[in-house]
């Protein structure tokens, strides 16, 4: 029977979303293909949160324990996931394209000698094969590709596929031995520095975007204040950006952050191809602007041709009352 | 410091991208080819760090004739000496990196620079790959950099926030957008890139590991509703947001 290894990703012993998503795609991967599904922690202390993932239908987690271990390291990570893969026999690897699992999936790919598809939307079994289905040129196209080396992995688009709740399952914790040396640790984290409370773009459920149709960065309240009332996250299109109004990681678009939220509110922003290319995979897109020609509205579900600050205060508000009544 | 960079050439980002005969690839025809925007700031990172703490800079690329055009552009910025690794068939990030690796060794350099990933196939890949083949550490999605004598330090860009990532040197570093402001290559540069020679190797590696079955364009979207031209469209909009769309 072939193996699955999936790395759960948890900061500060703290399970991420993604990591959820990873272990319910593998093990639904794995019931298509007829293989078994071993899941791996690294941390320090990660013991106290490897029992959640039972509830996912996890059966067995792999643990590799280290006070070293409780801050990120590429080298030291990248170590560990490849030495578990060959301890258990893997055929598979799947990460997400978290930041982390982005750094660590090209580290194993070297050292397994096993290809890699990237940032996959679509994962499918076929004939005993898995068939990986990925966007490139960020979104204008989608790719299907095969791995065809022995030892096959895969990284996960986050929020994306789902995560699956499974009852009656507890999971069996076993503990990976694994020699770490100092030069593992060449390259080590000191310090996260936490931008603010706010939800990232690519992590959140509602984005709401401003661009150039708000006139002035004094303005861009508004595109927070509604994020607030969704309880999603703020981005900017590239103009605003250049502009000197947000800082690049708000960008959304090909030479930034590419979301797919369940909702996308575009205010003021026209829709450049850069920008289309970043955010159109959203399963449901409103667009705010002034210019009834604008291509934003070729991709919008539903939209408003209007001023983006007279309807941006109603809008708000509208949605302030109907999510509290 | 000895200092490399390695680059590619991309399909622009104003690019409408279109299938080619074989189902497989980008129908290169129209389309204009550009640096790749990450590998610019990586470039950039390159000549800054020179200019710091002296020494040589090379650029290295795999992949076909094209891709001598970033090297020119490489080159018009500041960059000295220039490698590619000539292939006309299509090389995935496993068989670049490997390449790339194998010229590098040679090299030696302190510091190698990648672009955090290239706009074309989004791989983020070839950066960490390559580092790994190398045996060194490696620091992606880098917004700032700073060297003090053996030791680098970097912030990377995370979800919602930035980790603050200490490593040795030799170290490989994929540079993010927000680094620096690449130059504009002056008149001097873009004559000297004229006359600068590329120094055309063979690959030392050719066997993919991936393979791409087909290429297809996103379905378009249905089309959507325009609900009103002022505000008092906004409580249809939510309305519909509630109980058509299921999304607030």
């Amino acid at each position: 029977m072939s193996k699955i290894l999936a790395f759960i990703e948890s900061r500060d012993n703290k399970i991420k979303n993604s990591g959820f998503e990873t272990a319910s795609t593998a093990l639904k991967l794995a019931n298509d293909i007829g293989a078994e599904v071993e899941v791996l922690l690294i941390g320090n202390g990660v013991n106290a949160v490897a029992g959640e993932l039972s509830a996912y239908g996890i059966k067995k987690i792999l643990i590799a324990d280290d006070p070293r271990l409780e801050k990120y390291s590429t080298t030291a990570y990248s170590k560990v996931a490849a030495e578990a893969a060959k301890q258990r026999g893997a055929d598979f690897i799947i990460l997400s394209a978290t930041a982390m699992g982005k750094d660590i999936a090209p580290r194993l790919s070297a050292k397994l000698e096993a290809g890699l598809a990237s940032d996959c939307t679509e994962i499918l079994a076929q004939d005993g094969n898995i068939i990986a289905k990925r966007p490139v040129y960020a979104g204008k196209a989608y790719i299907e590709l095969k791995v065809t080396s022995q030892i096959k992995i895969f990284t996960l688009r986050p929020n994306v596929f789902k995560s699956i709740k499974v009852e009656g399952i507890s999971a069996e914790i076993e503990k990976l031995d694994i020699d770490l040396n100092d030069a593992d640790f060449n390259v080590k984290v000191k310090e996260i520095v936490v931008s603010s409370e706010k939800i990232d773009v690519t992590e959140a459920n509602v984005v709401v975007s401003g661009g150039r149709g708000l006139k002035g960065p004094e303005n861009f309240y508004l595109v927070e204040d509604l994020a607030k009332v969704l309880g999603g996250a703020s981005g900017a299109s590239r103009a605003i950006v250049d502009a000197g109004w947000r800082p690049h990681s708000d960008q959304v678009g090909q030479t930034g952050k590419t979301v797919a939220p369940n909702l996308y509110i575009a205010v003021g922003i026209s829709g450049a191809i850069q920008h289309l290319a970043g955010m159109s995979s959203s399963k449901c897109i409103v667009a705010i602007n002034k210019d009834k020609d604008a291509p934003i509205f070729q991709i919008a579900d539903y939209g408003i041709v209007g001023d983006a600050l007279e309807i941006m205060p109603v809008l708000i508000e509208e949605c302030k009352k109907v999510l509290t009544s | 410091m000895k200092i490399a960079v390695c680059v590619s050439q991309v399909p622009d980002t104003t690019t409408k991208v279109k299938v080619a005969a074989d189902g497989k690839s980008i129908d290169p025809a129209g389309v204009t080819y550009i640096i790749n925007p990450y590998d610019e700031f990586a470039v950039e990172a390159a000549l800054q760090l020179k200019e710091k703490h002296g020494g040589e800079t090379i650029v290295v690329s795999a992949g076909s004739e094209r891709n001598k055009e970033a090297i020119k552009k490489s080159y018009a910025m500041g960059i000295e000496k220039g490698i590619l690794i000539k292939s006309e068939s299509e090389m995935d990030s496993y068989t670049v990196s490997r390449n790339l690796a194998d010229v590098l060794k040679e090299i030696n350099p302190d510091i190698v620079l990648f672009g955090k990933q290239s706009i074309d196939y989004d791989d983020s890949q070839v950066g960490n790959l390559t580092a790994e083949l190398l045996g060194i550490p490696s620091i992606s999605v880098v917004v700032s950099i700073d060297i003090d004598g053996s030791k680098i330090t970097c912030e990377r860009e995370i979800e919602g926030g930035k980790e603050i990532v200490e490593s040795s040197l030799p170290v490989a570093i994929c540079a993010q957008r927000g680094l620096n402001t690449p130059r504009y290559p002056n008149l001097k540069g873009i004559m000297a890139a004229k006359s600068r020679q590329i120094e055309e190797r063979q690959p030392t590696y050719t066997e993919n590991k991936t393979e791409v079955i087909s290429m297809t364009l996103p379905k378009p979207k249905a089309k959507g509703k325009i609900l009103g031209t002022d505000a008092s469209a906004v409580p249809e909009l939510v309305k519909l947001l509630r109980e058509e769309a299921k999304v607030i």
